[in-house]
């Protein structure tokens, strides 16, 4: 007998073409099968999908918060990254 | 659907003491996220007693989700019409939808799915007391839409703006849904208004037993909720249990007098000065009973779960064992 509980998934739909698969939760379920029907019966009962991924939460591999000031803050001092930095003279600053 | 107030355990008593902050750097960093209005996410450093606050009351709301969709379940072979039984088949999905949205938040404080089961079916859980009454004529299907899901959505639309990202998002969605489950029991009751005088009369008894639980959902008094403190703190609870009650009673009046039914609360007046209802005591002695144990249905609603859990054991173990072996098959293992 196995008593060990379904492995965990976590769910990914695309509302539309033309736009990113995002996360919306996650759920239970014993293979990969049965955890796309799953998805689309509990993520997707108000055509909030036209397509969906599904993927072992075990096999996500996130970053650690505790890493969060190494990974992110050095973008916050280069200003020169974005297009506001560069003051151009008024007739082609639409560029 | 849901819920009442959740920090009903807390105010009895029945929660361990909240765990010593060991790290006073990040308590600092969790305070100020919470005082700036941020989100705390699973994998940020929170305290313990946070933590545990967050497993039993978004546990409880997911236990009410799947609670709740035995009182109407109950209906779903008897609905008088094609229509009316294809709503209620969708809204009873919705409430298993909305059960799996919150157990999947739970999960992400670090507790398993089957340890809040398994203390949901040991009673160390609990779930709102409102489906420990019955649904007795077809009249309670539109009067739990109308009022249990009205009182529900008032309890929720603030925990859209909790500070645990999951749990917030997850409400998010459920609102999204509820609106619906309101609408489709005041349209079912509109219809029985319109229809003979045994009709409007069972409307009118439903409403007569559903009003002073519904009002109950909203949990204690603000001054015997001892728990609200560290919750509003916290930002997980943002309005009060008073002042979401007094929310819901003075939306539902105009409904009720639009319908043609009465509310049974022979001191309900409109105060001028205050410009809100005032409302009768409420027996809140029925209320512990009820959430003890001793209402109307505890002992038939905790059975059916946990014969439904027991029943289907054996569909989750072969489930699983058909899995391995296709794994198995597909590793060439054969």
């Amino acid at each position: 007998m196995d008593r060990r509980e379904w492995p965990l998934w976590e769910v990914f739909i695309r509302s539309r073409n033309g736009l990113d698969h995002k996360h919306c939760g996650s759920l239970h379920a014993p293979d990969a099968r049965l955890a796309l029907q799953s998805a689309r019966d509990v993520y997707t009962r108000r055509q909030e999908g036209t397509s969906i991924w599904v993927v072992r939460a075990e096999h996500i591999v996130a970053s650690d918060p505790d890493a969060k000031a190494e990974l992110f803050d050095p973008a916050a001092d280069k200003i020169y990254r974005h297009p506001t930095f560069y003051v151009l003279p008024d007739d082609v600053n639409h560029m | 659907m849901y819920t009442q107030a959740m920090d009903i355990a807390a105010a009895r008593g029945e929660d361990p003491a909240p765990g010593q902050v060991t790290d006073a750097g990040y308590q600092a960093e969790f305070d100020a996220k919470i005082d700036r209005g941020d989100f705390i996410e699973p994998k940020d450093w929170m305290p313990e007693a946070y933590r545990r606050t967050l497993v039993r009351q978004i546990s409880q709301h997911a236990h009410s989700e799947i609670v709740g969709m035995l009182p109407e379940g109950n209906w779903i072979g008897r609905a008088p019409t094609l229509e009316r039984k294809a709503i209620l088949l969708a809204k009873v999905q919705d409430e298993g939808g909305h059960g799996l949205y919150l157990y999947a938040a739970a999960e992400t404080l670090g507790v398993s799915r089957d340890t809040l089961v398994e203390a949901l079916h040991a009673g160390r859980a609990k779930y709102s007391s409102i489906f420990n009454y019955p649904t007795l004529t077809w009249a309670d299907v539109g009067v739990i839409g109308w009022l249990v899901d009205g009182a529900a959505i008032m309890n929720q639309i603030p925990l859209c703006r909790c500070s645990y990202g999951p749990y917030a998002r997850a409400m998010i969605r459920v609102c999204r849904e509820e609106s619906f489950h309101q609408r489709q029991g005041y349209d079912l009751l509109l219809a029985m208004m319109s229809g003979t005088a045994a009709q409007r009369d069972m409307v009118q008894d439903a409403v007569n037993r559903w009003w002073w639980p519904a009002l109950m959902m909203f949990g204690p008094h603000d001054a015997q909720s001892l728990n609200s403190g560290d919750s509003t703190r916290w930002g997980i609870k943002r309005i009060t249990n008073d002042e979401l009650r007094q929310k819901f009673v003075d939306a539902t009046i105009p409904q009720a007098k639009l319908l043609g039914v009465t509310v049974p609360d022979p001191d309900l007046r409109w105060n001028e000065a205050r410009g809100a209802h005032d409302v009768g005591a409420i027996d809140w002695d029925e209320f512990w009973s009820v959430v003890n144990g001793n209402g109307p249905c505890n002992q038939e609603r905790l059975a059916a779960r946990i014969r439904a859990w027991e029943e289907g054991a054996w569909v989750r173990e072969a489930a699983m064992a058909h899995a391995a072996k296709s794994e198995a098959r597909a590793a060439g293992g054969r």
